[in-house]
This record gives C-alpha cells, sequence and structure tokens, in this order.
C-alpha cells in the first residue's frame, strides 16, 4: 500500500515537472513567508520584555521593534500571496495535463476498452477524480509544503532561544505524526470504495438519465429509483467511514499539540523561575509550540485529502496505463493510393473467446465492386467494418488492401481511403458546418454546400433559422434522426475517399429522399469499392456482388439474377417479402 | 443553500450535536491561554512550582475533553451531512424521473449527470464543514472578545476593529469570487460534455483520423477551465495576507496600548500576553472561517445549480380522479380529434388538425418522409408530450386524464433508437412486468423473432448484456426491445421505426407473428418501409404535418399522390400490386 502510493505521488510528481520554474519560486516564497512568520514572535516577545510592571515600561524601546514587527509582516503578507499565486498556477495546470494525458489515451486505446467499460465510469474518471487530485495537490502544496518548512524553521528559532525546551518539543510532537500516518492507512481503503461505489453511481445515472424515453415507457422509475438508491445507501455508508475517519486525524494531533503547548508552558514556567528564559521568551516559545505543531495538524489534514487524491489519481491513472491499440509497426507505410482491391484469407475473429464469430472467412473484392452485405441479423456483417477499418484486429488470418497486408500500413491511412457511414449517426458539438468539414477541417463554403447539396442536405439546413451555423451536438433535438444521418453522409460526401463503407446508411431516411440519396451514392460508388450492410432491396439490386451471410461465414455469393435463379438462401430471404 | 436544509430533517439529532460538541471544545480551548497566564503572573512571580504543575495537569485534562468532544462532534457532523448528500442524491433523481421530455431536453442530460453527480458532493463536503466549522469559529472569535473584555475593556475595541475589518474582506473576497465558481462549474460540464462525445463517436472519429483535433479541441477546453480556476484563484489568494495583516496590526496595538495599561498599573505582563494570545486565537479561527467559506462558496455554487433543477417542474399533471368505469368499451381504442403539436410556441406545428381512429386489434401504418411527423404523432399517444390543440383519446378517455401508470401500462413503446440496460437479458424483459414468467418472457420473445438467437447463448435469458448492448448486433437489439415491450402485455403497441435493422423476412414474421400470436393487440407502426405497412388494415400518410391520406394500401395507392410516390422509389410496378 505505502509503496503503491509512493508510486502514484511519483507520477503525481512527475506532471508537475513542467512547472518546476514555479514550483522553486514557490519554494522561495515558502521559505521567505515562514522565516518571516516565525520571526515576528520573536519580535513580540521583545516588546513584551520591554513591559515589566507598573511604571517600569520601556517606551523608547519598544517603538523601533514595532515598527521592525509592521515592516515584517508586510512581507510575510506580499509573500504569501504571491506563493498562492504560484500554487494555483501549478495545480490547476497539472490536473489540465492530468485530463489531458487520460483524454490522448482515450484517442488510442482499443475500442475494446471503449465498448467494454461503462461510460459513465470511465467520465467520472476523467471528471470528477481529477478535480479530487488537483484538490488533494492545492492543499499539498499549500500546507504540505509550508508545514515542513515551517516546523524546520520553528525548530532553528526554539533552538536559538532555549535548548531544553526545544528537545522536549522535537520529542513529543512525532507521535502526531504516527497518530496521523495511523489514521491516513485505515482510510485509504474506505476512500477506494467510495470512488468506487461513487463511480457505479454515475453509471446507473448515465444509463437512466440518457436513456429517459425507455425509463418512462416503461414506467420504470420506481425501480430505477430502487437501484438508485440502493448504490446511494452504499454510498452512503462507505462515504460515512471515509469522512469520519479522515476527520479524526485534526481532533487527535490537535490533542497532542495541547501536550506540547502544556509542556513548554511547565518547562518554561520552571526556566523562567530559575531565571534561564525571560517571560516575552517564553511567550515567544508557546507561541512557537503553536507553530511547530499546527504544520502537524494540517499535514494529517492534508494527509487525508491526499489519500482521497491518491485513490483518485490510481483510477485516472488506470485509464492512463491502459494498454493501447498495438501501434502501427515502425515500418508501416502510409497508404497513399489504392487500386480498390480488398482480399480477407482465412480470416477467424470473436469479441470473446468463447463464443467464435467469424471463422474462415475469405473473400476477394476487384477494384470498383460494389459489395452488399446482407443476411439476418447477428450474422456478423457489422463485425466485418470493424475488421475492414481496424477497429479490431482479426484473430488470425490477413486482410489486404490494395495487396498490403493492412497491419503493414498505418491505420489512419488506411481509414482515411473509406468514407464511413455509420448505422448509428454521430454528431460533434459544433455546428453543421463544422460536422459537414469533420473530415476535412480546411473545406471552403462551396465545397460544403456542395457537400450537402449532394446528400440532400442543404435544403433541410437552409430552413434552420442560423443554416449552416446552426449548432447541433450528439443531443440535440432540434434536426431529426433522418436529418442527422442527412448531415452524417454529407460528411463523406466532402472527402470523398477511394473506397466506401456504408452500414445501413438510409435506415432511417425516408423513402422520397432515399431515391436521390441511392442517386448521389451511384454516382460517388462509380469507380469506387463499395461495402454496403443493406437491408433495402434497391441497394441490393445494384450491387456487383452480394454476399448472404449467416453465422458468421459467407454462405451465398453473386449478382442479385444469380443469387434468385440459385433458389438459396437469398432467394428464401428476398420471396418472403411479397408472401404475405 | 438555504432551501437544501430540509435534507438534513431526519438528521435534526445530528445536526444539533455536532455543533454542540464543537462549541464544549471550543470552551475548553478558550480556557488554556487564561490558565497560562495564571501560570505566569502566580506560578512564576511566587516561585510556585506545585502551582505549575497544578495547572499543567488542568491544561492536559482540557485537552482530553476537547478530544473527546472533538470526536464527538465530527461523527455526528459527517453522519448529517453524509445522509444529507444521500437523500438529495435520491430526491433529485426522483425529481429528474418526474420531468418530462420537454424539460429534460430543454436542461439537457450532460449537465444533469454533473449536477447529480458532482455538484451534491460539493454540497455535501459543504454541509459537513458547516457542521464542523461554521458555530465553532464565530464562537470562538466572540468567546476570544469576551475573555479579552474580561481583561481589559478598553483593549477590546481594538478586537472588535480587528474583527470587523477581517470580516469586511472576508465578506469582498467572497461576494467577488462567487459569480467566478459557477463559471468554473459550467467550464467543467463541457469538458464532461468533450469527454462523453469522444466516448460515444470513437468510431466516427477515428474513422476520419481525427484525434488529433479531438485533443485540441479537448485541450483548449481544459485550458479555458484552468484559466478560470487561476482567477478565482488569485482572488481567493488574498485572503490569507489580508487577514494575517490586519490581524498582525491588532497585535501591534494590543502592545502598544498595553504597554500604557501596564505602565498605568492597569494590567500585568502576563495578561498582556494573554490577550496577544487571544488575538492569535481569533486569527486562527477567522483563518478557518475563511476557508470554510471557500468551501461554501463553492458549494452554494452547487447549491444553486442543484436548485435549479429542482426549480424545473414538470408541466404534466397526471389525472388525478379516474375511474376504469369510465372506460368505454364501444369507443374506438385510440383517436385523435383534430390534434395540433409543436415542441415549441414560436415554432410551426409539428402535427396539425390529425384526425383519426384505431379500432381494437388493428393494424395501423404510419408513412411519410423525413420531419413528417411521424414519431411526433405516436408520442402523443402514451402522452410524452402534451397536444397543443385538439385532443387525444383511449378509449374513449382523454390520454390527460389517465394517472401515468394506468396509461403506460396500456401502451408499449419500442423506440427508434434500441436502447437496453446493462443487465441479463431476463432482467431487461422484466422491465414492462417486474413479475413476468420465463414463460411470458419467451412468448415474447417469440412474436419478436428472438428466441432463436436467445436460445443459442450458453446462458439463454441469463445472459449479461453489456452497456448499450455492444455484444449484440443491431437487429438483435432491435428484436429484444421489441420482446421487451410485449412482456408488458400492451393494449397497444408502438413501433416507432423499430424494425429498421431487421431484413426483411425477420420483419414479415414478426408482423406475422404478431398478427396471429397478438390479435388483440393494437398495432402502430411507423416506417419507412412500404412493405412493412402495406398491409396494415389503416395506413395515415403524413407529409409536412399533416395527414394527406388514411386508407388502406390500394385505396390509397390510386388515390393519394404522395403515397404513391413512395411506393414506386421502393418497390417495382408488380411489387405494388403483388399481395
Amino acid at each position: 500500500m505505502k509503496e503503491n502510493n509512493n508510486k502514484v505521488l511519483k507520477r503525481i510528481l512527475k506532471f508537475t515537472r513542467p512547472y518546476i520554474g514555479y514550483l522553486c519560486l514557490a519554494l522561495v516564497l515558502a521559505v521567505i513567508t515562514v522565516s518571516t512568520t516565525l520571526y515576528a514572535p520573536v519580535l513580540v516577545g521583545k516588546a513584551v520584555d520591554l513591559i515589566i510592571s507598573e511604571g517600569n515600561v520601556d517606551f523608547q524601546g519598544i517603538l523601533p521593534v514595532l515598527l521592525c514587527l509592521g515592516v515584517v509582516i508586510a512581507i510575510t503578507a506580499l509573500s504569501q500571496w504571491l506563493m498562492g499565486l504560484c500554487t494555483n498556477k501549478i495545480t490547476y495546470n497539472t490536473a489540465k495535463d492530468i485530463r489531458t494525458a487520460a483524454f490522448n489515451r482515450l484517442q488510442i486505446v482499443p475500442l475494446k476498452f471503449i465498448d467494454s467499460n461503462q461510460h459513465g465510469d470511465i467520465l467520472s474518471r476523467v471528471i470528477t477524480d481529477v478535480d479530487q487530485i488537483s484538490d488533494g495537490l492545492l492543499m499539498g502544496f499549500t500546507q504540505l509544503f509550508t508545514g515542513v518548512i515551517t516546523t524546520l524553521g520553528t525548530i532553528v528559532f526554539m533552538l536559538s532561544i532555549n535548548f531544553a525546551i526545544t528537545v522536549i518539543v522535537v520529542i513529543i510532537t512525532p507521535l502526531s505524526l504516527f497518530v496521523a500516518s495511523f489514521i491516513a492507512r485505515r482510510t485509504f481503503n474506505m476512500f477506494r470504495l467510495q470512488s468506487e461505489t461513487r463511480g457505479e453511481l454515475t453509471s446507473l445515472v448515465e444509463e437512466m438519465i440518457s436513456n429517459q424515453k425507455v425509463v418512462k415507457a416503461f414506467g420504470y422509475e420506481k425501480e430505477a429509483q430502487s437501484q438508485f438508491e440502493e448504490i446511494n445507501l452504499r454510498l452512503q455508508e462507505y462515504g460515512l467511514k471515509a469522512t469520519f475517519f479522515s476527520s479524526i486525524t485534526n481532533p487527535a494531533t490537535r490533542f497532542v499539540n495541547g501536550v506540547v503547548y502544556t509542556a513548554v508552558g511547565i518547562t518554561g514556567a520552571l526556566l523562567a523561575i530559575n531565571g534561564s528564559i525571560s517571560v516575552g521568551q517564553l511567550s515567544a516559545f508557546l507561541s512557537y509550540a503553536n507553530q511547530y505543531t499546527k504544520p502537524f495538524n494540517e499535514i494529517s489534514g492534508v494527509v487525508a485529502e491526499l489519500q482521497n487524491a491518491f485513490a483518485s489519481a490510481k483510477r485516472v491513472f488506470d485509464i492512463i496505463d491502459e494498454e493501447s491499440e498495438e501501434p502501427d509497426s515502425p515500418d508501416a507505410f502510409k497508404l497513399t493510393e489504392v487500386d480498390g482491391s480488398v482480399s480477407l484469407k482465412d480470416v477467424e475473429f470473436s469479441y470473446r473467446a468463447d463464443t467464435k464469430l467469424i471463422d474462415n472467412f475469405n473473400l476477394s473484392v476487384k477494384p470498383g465492386q460494389r459489395i452488399a452485405i446482407v443476411g439476418p441479423t447477428g450474422s456478423g456483417k457489422t463485425t466485418i467494418i470493424n475488421l475492414l477499418m481496424r477497429f479490431y484486429d482479426v484473430d488470425s488470418g490477413e486482410i489486404m488492401v490494395s495487396g498490403y497486408p493492412i497491419k503493414e500500413v498505418t491505420r489512419n491511412s488506411l481509414r482515411s481511403m473509406y468514407g464511413m457511414v455509420l448505422q448509428e449517426t454521430w454528431l460533434k458539438t459544433g455546428t453543421i458546418r463544422e460536422n459537414i468539414a469533420y473530415g476535412k477541417p480546411d473545406a471552403t463554403d462551396e465545397e460544403i454546400v456542395k457537400a450537402a447539396k449532394l446528400a440532400h442536405a442543404h435544403s433541410f439546413i437552409r430552413r434552420l433559422p442560423q443554416g449552416y451555423d446552426t449548432p447541433v451536438s450528439e443531443y440535440t433535438e432540434n434536426i431529426s434522426q433522418g436529418e442527422k444521418q442527412l448531415l452524417s453522409i454529407a460528411r463523406v460526401m466532402l472527402v470523398m475517399p477511394p473506397m466506401l463503407i456504408l452500414d445501413e446508411a438510409t435506415s432511417s431516411i425516408d423513402t422520397r429522399t432515399e431515391i436521390y440519396i441511392q442517386k448521389a451514392f451511384a454516382r460517388m460508388m462509380e469507380g469506387r469499392t463499395s461495402f454496403i450492410v443493406a437491408h433495402r432491396l434497391s441497394t441490393i439490386k445494384e450491387a456487383d456482388c452480394i454476399l448472404v451471410m449467416n453465422k458468421g461465414n459467407i454462405i451465398e455469393q453473386g449478382t442479385h439474377e444469380e443469387l434468385l435463379a440459385k433458389g438459396g438462401f437469398y432467394a428464401d430471404l428476398y420471396n418472403s417479402q411479397f408472401e404475405m | 443553500m438555504l432551501k437544501l436544509v430540509k435534507y438534513l430533517k431526519d438528521y435534526i439529532k445530528e445536526t444539533i450535536i455536532g455543533p454542540l460538541f464543537k462549541l464544549l471544545e471550543a470552551c475548553f480551548e478558550l480556557i488554556v491561554p487564561l490558565v497560562m497566564a495564571n501560570i505566569i503572573d502566580i506560578g512564576i512571580k511566587n516561585n510556585d512550582t506545585g502551582y505549575i504543575f497544578k495547572m499543567g495537569g488542568i491544561m492536559i485534562l482540557l485537552g482530553i475533553l476537547g478530544l473527546v468532544c472533538s470526536l464527538t462532534a465530527q461523527y455526528f457532523a459527517a453522519k448529517a451531512a453524509l445522509g444529507f448528500g444521500t437523500a438529495l442524491r435520491n430526491e433529485m433523481f426522483s425529481h429528474i424521473n418526474s420531468l418530462s421530455f420537454s424539460e429534460i431536453d430543454k436542461i439537457g442530460t450532460s449537465t444533469l449527470i454533473t449536477r447529480l453527480t458532482s455538484d451534491i458532493n460539493q454540497a455535501q463536503v459543504g454541509v459537513n464543514l458547516v457542521l464542523r466549522l461554521f458555530l465553532r469559529s464565530p464562537f470562538i472569535v466572540v468567546g476570544a472578545i469576551i475573555m479579552a473584555l474580561s481583561i481589559n475593556a478598553r483593549l477590546t475595541l481594538i478586537f472588535l476593529v480587528v474583527t470587523l475589518f477581517i470580516s469586511v474582506v472576508i465578506y469582498f473576497i467572497m461576494s467577488s469570487s462567487i459569480p467566478h465558481y459557477k463559471n468554473v462549474q459550467n467550464k467543467l460540464d463541457r469538458v464532461s460534455l468533450l469527454t462523453r462525445e469522444n466516448l460515444t463517436g470513437v468510431r466516427v472519429i477515428r474513422a476520419f483520423s481525427r484525434q488529433k483535433d479531438e485533443i485540441k479541441r479537448f485541450e483548449e477546453s481544459v485550458d479555458d477551465l484552468a484559466k478560470t480556476q487561476l482567477l478565482v484563484g488569485k482572488i481567493s489568494a488574498l485572503l490569507n495576507p489580508a487577514t494575517y495583516t490586519i490581524l498582525n496590526a491588532g497585535i501591534i496595538a494590543v502592545i502598544w496600548f498595553g504597554g500604557f495599561s501596564v505602565y498605568g498599573g492597569n494590567n500585568t505582563q502576563g495578561e498582556v500576553i494573554a490577550l496577544v494570545n487571544y488575538m492569535s486565537q481569533i486569527l486562527l479561527a477567522l483563518l478557518a472561517l475563511a476557508n470554510l467559506i471557500i468551501a461554501i462558496t463553492r458549494a452554494s455554487a452547487s447549491a444553486i445549480r442543484i436548485n435549479e433543477v429542482f426549480a424545473v417542474t414538470s408541466s404534466m399533471n397526471e389525472g388525478a380522479d379516474f375511474s376504469q368505469k369510465n372506460i368505454n368499451n364501444s369507443a374506438p381504442k385510440v383517436e385523435f380529434r383534430n390534434v395540433s403539436f409543436s415542441y415549441n410556441e414560436a415554432e410551426e406545428d409539428a402535427l396539425s388538425d390529425i384526425s383519426f381512429t384505431a379500432e381494437n386489434g388493428e393494424t395501423i401504418g404510419i408513412i411519410g418522409g423525413t420531419g413528417a411527423g411521424k414519431s411526433t404523432l405516436v408520442n402523443l399517444i402514451p402522452r410524452f408530450y402534451d397536444v397543443t390543440g385538439g385532443e387525444v383519446l383511449i378509449d374513449g378517455i382523454n390520454v390527460k386524464e389517465y394517472p401515468f401508470s394506468e396509461l403506460r401500462r396500456k401502451i408499449s413503446v419500442v423506440p427508434q433508437k434500441t436502447v437496453l440496460f446493462s443487465g441479463t437479458i431476463r432482467e431487461n424483459m422484466q422491465w414492462g412486468k417486474k413479475d413476468a414468467t420465463d414463460e411470458e418472457i419467451y412468448k415474447a420473445l417469440e412474436i419478436a423473432q428472438a428466441r432463436d438467437f436467445v436460445d443459442v447463448k450458453p446462458e439463454g435469458l441469463d445472459t449479461v448484456i453489456l452497456r448499450g448492448g455492444r455484444n449484440l448486433s443491431g437487429g438483435q437489439r432491435q428484436r429484444l426491445t421489441i420482446a421487451r415491450a410485449l412482456v408488458a402485455q400492451p393494449e397497444i403497441l408502438i413501433l416507432d421505426d423499430s424494425a429498421s435493422a431487421l431484413d426483411f423476412a425477420t420483419d414479415l414474421r414478426l408482423r406475422r407473428a404478431l398478427k396471429i400470436l397478438a390479435p388483440k393487440i393494437t398495432v402502430f407502426i411507423v416506417s419507412q418501409r412500404v412493405s412493412a405497412i402495406k398491409n396494415a388494415d389503416k395506413i395515415i400518410v403524413l407529409d409536412n404535418g399533416r395527414m394527406v391520406g388514411a386508407g388502406k394500401h390500394d385505396e390509397l395507392f390510386e388515390t393519394c399522390a404522395v403515397y404513391k410516390e413512395i411506393c414506386l422509389s421502393q418497390l417495382s410496378e408488380d411489387e405494388v400490386k403483388s399481395q
């Protein structure tokens, strides 16, 4: 556990490295702040010693001491403020960097990771947990930092006044550290449990709130509520333990302080009786006893916060450490031109080891061919897209594009050869213009409008109050599902890659525009190798080759007419439509 | 923040005990400097070692009592705060569930989620701190002032001035940073949105190789967040130095004027030291208060965001005095009477003047172009939205007169977007009917053409569905959502373009099975496919929110131009005519 924490701490510190300048500056300012803060009680003590008794007060002597005190205080305040600015800078920028690192990793992890993890949980790591780290860091810097320096400084100042009392203080105080670390160890687990349960809750909330329509339609609100309350109750339990145990630290160490204060008071008083220190010096000592132990209080408070931060950091680092996609091999080359031929040889693939999905799959596509993939649902059609785009890697066998095995070319260049329209449309937050230009951010307005026209999206876009500047996102309701689909078609129209992958692209586009789109597709597909996961007869009929899939395998292959004449699975499928 | 106090109501005992013990502890702490002053003025002056040890013993005792009180206080405060957070979360989740779609659309799901999770956490932390410290700090300030008063009334003026100044500074800093904290939360929302969006859109992003740009966009967003945080930081970093300066100015004044007081014989040296000590205690207490105020500021920014959610109330009221007796069995199952609807008052009507009836057991097909209003129309039946004109009747009763539970028991909807929840297939199937037996589930799966692939799964109904149904194909998911709707044994079934991922054969088998195995259900089929609705008892053709045709396939093909056009875009002349 301890070792783990050290590792986590080291990694957090690594993230602060770019801000080393601020870190040094903060350190210098901390030293200044601490020494002036510690010098102030000495001056107070001096002044008090000049106030002896009735009629015996040296005002001439007090004045310069007080003036000096004023200057010291001004310096303290200034450097304290500057230090605050520095630590803020370090903290917030570090949090930013950690967040960015996590996000960057999400861009290169295999899709499997994103498909198989609760989005809510990942989200809670990137948002809430990083916040927790930043809170921990801020406290760590502002308090742990100055705390350590204060402790060291106090020892020096105390030694300069009296050795015996200093020894007493130094001997008793570690007790408070012992108490603090004992508690901290106990709380770590509680915080981890709390974090995990929180993630679980976020997942549930995400699922239920994003899908309110279904929740409502089934009157499932009560069920959802009781599931929520169950997790919430556990969260309460863990939260209570985590909060309480971590909050024990403060009173416990404060008690140790009280003991230190008393010890200083008693020894100081005894020493004062035999005249080895003055009353003013005793007063300085008393305030040191407070100063000296105060950081220990804070350290333990900080330790609690840090425990929390470490637990969170571990969860964030889990993402950052998530294995990335097998990187492009070092001698992978950029695919710049393809002839459009694609072949799959003995491909085997499964999402889970225990259920084989695609088995012994062979296919050879000539340049410019239009391949319609049809078959009952669940026959492996969309899986082929995952493999062609290299979203997932085949378990065995080989996919070749233009004669090159796709494992030997860079992923980005491979993917840029395909224009893909998925069944589930996705729009990013931004304007319609930005969305259409997604594949080519530097596209001119003319190009964008042209693409929109080709996709028959222009007319509905123009009707929107803000036209091409209308903000949209995945969650917007201002445009319909069909219109979203049109936009994602326009997005591909703009880049016109040499090969196309269409996954039931037209399924929610109304039939009247569909015919135009098919014409546009036909034009786009001219000379381009295209894979179409299709249910529509018109699309299928125009294909050069139809792959009929069942249970992960191609069971028939040929043109519409050939397959009908064959009277097999496809013919059954086709005829069933008009049976009734 | 005050509005949220009611969530502490089940923890009144804890809410009182926590601060109370904190106060006790503070009292013990306040006595310590006095004891010390006695050690100096009596013990040292009289060389009385016995007295010094006695006083030392008292100080230790005070420490132990303080510890016990403090632990008690922390426990009850934590208990109350966590109870508060838990109650608030439950309430908010249930509130969100009570909102209608119009409101949820308006607020946005992603911000609802942050408010439900991270904002409530902030508020919870705030409550915990308040209970632990909010009473204690002012009490120490007041206590220290009273103690000072007992030593020297005139010097106490300095204490009052210092406290006043510090309060002003704290007020100023607080009031100028609150708006920024809200800003920070909003920026955090944006970061959260971008992350979520990237998770859902991962395929498209990678297909277009836009990872680098997405990273850039994210960086801009976190950069913006950090900038705002730094701005707030700048303001709040003033707090400690400013209060420190004021307080020490106070100490200088105490020493100077205290000097005169000792000179005049009104006070002793030990008492001046005690005064300085009290001044320091005030500083510590006020600093704790200041930190606390920052936490409260954050919490209250969150509280505002939480209250905003509670302030949105559902625009829909359930029917109150519904009685089964009013159900008219001879009335059409569903009737639309001159129904108009618009999503937004300012906008053009999404539907206007729609009238039709659907009899018990009939199949109604709804077809039309994108934006014609097909989904909108069926959304009005289970009252997902309220009509803006006319009325929708089920069994002769306006849907507004039904309680939601009754209405949605009658109706099952299979939405366009297939949604399954994490859990087993059985759990998903039981959404509509909690106690559905396996037999009932299998029957529904059979009708929905989903039995075969469920049977193949080694775990059958216990197969775990991954988030969003990732381990199933689109068609399988769609069939499961249809089966889920059937398990509820509805009187009315709405298929909102929900067979789009099915191949023709499966789609046909499904419709046929529905007809044969569940003949009493009134079915609405929204579809783009003519083949899916061709054989419906009644086809409603929509165009731009208006009903341009209603009737059977053959007559519509002859009389309705829009329908004819749709048919011919999909089928050949022969296919149109074939039965």
